[in-house]
């Protein structure tokens, strides 16, 4: 009795040798698939991940090579400057508390000054004869070291991770953003070179405006690092302002805002702040667009300063953007960025001509590191 | 700086070892099958180890060529840039790659070829994107 079924059974299985072989491939794929389906992935994705991580070690080899070369050759310091650029690489900058957020602003703007300063004192111990531009373009240069450095670590970290405990689930979260992490790894990375010949890269978008605005005037130095220009616009007076260059520099610009508002005792009658915009995918690098509020990136500390003294003085600020992505921000100005600042102008003139009656004063902030850009 | 990480190591042999088993595998059930079509024997079973034994080479080939030890591109090569230099006197435009100390609105120590003034200026420093790249970027 028993016998039946099993037969019955083994009339199922293929009767000749060579099916007999492909059945139990194809149940071995099987039961491999379902016992070992995961870690197999989990391989894969260690590999991939180990690919990009090796990559990403290159380039932060290479920028921090690249770092001290740079201070050998410009800076001359009289010792070897590795320890100390391998110690900036390592630097950490803590953000401020924010279970009590009631001055928070102040608070991170005291940090990030602090952290200004000892960058800036730091490349000037290490590169004792390099004159401020150089300095501004070396410190820009080891902050992109820096970046690449974290980059690579949080990486590593996931990496390690996956492998020690080999959860996918550890792994597959690097993985899924790796894509985007390498190419901000790249970009940081092509623009270590800008920075090393002191080239204007595409962030500096808002500053080239404001330069060509501010072209045959007499310019004044604000606080920090910017510098003014009053210049004869369409019948009124633009007080056009951007960080000083040629070196690597942001500046303050809203500080620079709050200080032109409140000597003006709030008779500005449009502020237009012209940046560099991150694009998003399917727009062109260079389009124009504009818009209202304070278009200032970073930390948002002086994002937040023209906010309250507008808001106080009820300037109304219009923003226009030039559309880019973030590795063009970060590399050597390309062509369509540089030929976009003419329409740019013209746009300034029209909001101007529009929004403003003759005689009235007006703010044009050109933001962005205006790193190759002189005024 | 010190890392716990693989640098440019040589692959598994674990890793080497399975790829080629497999491969063996894949070409022992491609030659059955071409036997098999010699013989002229049981269509359906010559299809299909043919099929699977070039999928599993497909796939070892694959698992190989993964191992390979790759060349990185790391992008810190220098892009050419172009400066452009605008006489101030009578608008003549000069474009000449870019040398270290160029910045955007720098007046330069240069004769004008048009007006013989030494009046040119730094007007733009640029990149340009090859139509390749920009058709890629574009998608």
């Amino acid at each position: 009795m028993i016998l039946i079924p099993i037969r019955s059974l083994w009339a199922q299985f293929p009767q000749d040798w060579t099916s007999l072989l492909s059945w139990l491939a194809f149940l071995g794929i099987f039961l491999f698939s379902m016992l070992y389906g995961q870690r197999l992935q989990l391989m894969i994705i260690l590999r991939e991940v180990e690919g990009s991580l090796l990559k990403i070690k290159m380039m932060r080899d290479e920028a921090r090579k690249i770092a001290i070369d740079s201070i050998k050759e410009i800076g001359k310091p009289q010792t070897d400057p590795t320890a100390q650029v391998d110690r900036f690489l390592e630097y950490f900058a803590l953000a401020p508390v924010d279970l009590d957020p009631s001055g928070i602003i102040w608070r991170l703007e005291h940090l990030l000054d602090v952290q200004d300063l000892r960058s800036k004192d730091d490349v000037k111990l290490m590169a004792p004869q390099a004159d401020e531009t150089q300095r501004n373009n070396l410190e820009n240069m080891l902050v992109w070291a820096v970046n690449l450095n974290i980059i690579y670590k949080i990486i590593r970290h996931f990496y390690l991770l996956g492998k020690k405990t080999l959860s996918l689930y550890v792994i597959m979260q690097i993985q899924m953003a790796l894509p985007l992490i390498m190419r901000e790894a790249e970009a940081f990375a092509s623009g270590l070179k800008a920075c090393q010949m002191g080239q204007p890269i595409g962030d500096g978008a808002g500053a080239l405006v404001a330069a060509k605005l501010m072209q045959g005037y007499e310019k004044t130095k604000v606080e920090k690092d910017m510098v003014v220009a009053k210049v004869p616009l369409e019948g009124r007076t633009a007080y056009v302002l951007k960080a000083e260059g040629p070196g690597g520099n942001v500046g303050k610009p809203g500080e620079a805002m709050k200080q032109i508002i409140e000597q003006s005792e709030g008779k500005i009658s449009l502020a237009i702040v012209v940046d560099a915009g991150l694009k998003l995918e399917g727009e062109k690098p260079g389009e124009v667009a504009e818009g209202i509020g304070v278009m200032i990136g970073g930390p948002e500390v002086e994002k937040y300063k023209v906010e309250e003294i507008a808001l106080k003085y009820k300037v109304p600020v219009n923003a226009i953007a030039i559309k880019e992505d973030v590795g063009d921000a970060i590399s050597p100005m390309r062509k369509e960025i540089v030929d976009a600042v003419d329409n740019v102008i013209e746009r300034i003139k029209r909001l101007v001509h529009e929004r403003t009656k003759e005689g009235d004063s007006v703010i044009i902030a050109g933001i962005g590191n205006t790193i190759g850009i002189g005024q | 700086m010190t890392a716990a990480v693989p640098t440019a190591k040589r692959p598994s042999f674990y890793l080497l070892a399975i790829i080629l088993i497999t491969l063996l595998l894949s070409l022992a059930l491609i030659i059955t099958g071409i036997d098999y079509m010699e013989i002229g024997l049981d269509p359906y079973t010559r299809t299909l180890f043919l099929l699977l034994g070039l999928t599993i080479l497909a796939l070892s080939a694959y698992m190989l060529f993964q191992t390979r030890k790759r060349m990185f591109r790391l992008g810190l090569e220098m892009q050419p840039l172009i400066t452009t230099l605008l006489c101030q006197k009578c608008g003549f435009k000069n474009l000449r790659d870019f040398t270290r100390g160029d910045y955007v609105f720098k007046q330069v120590e240069e004769q004008c070829p048009k007006c013989s003034e030494k009046a040119f200026a730094i007007s733009s420093i640029y990149r340009e994107v090859k139509e390749k790249e920009k058709a890629r970027e574009e998608g």
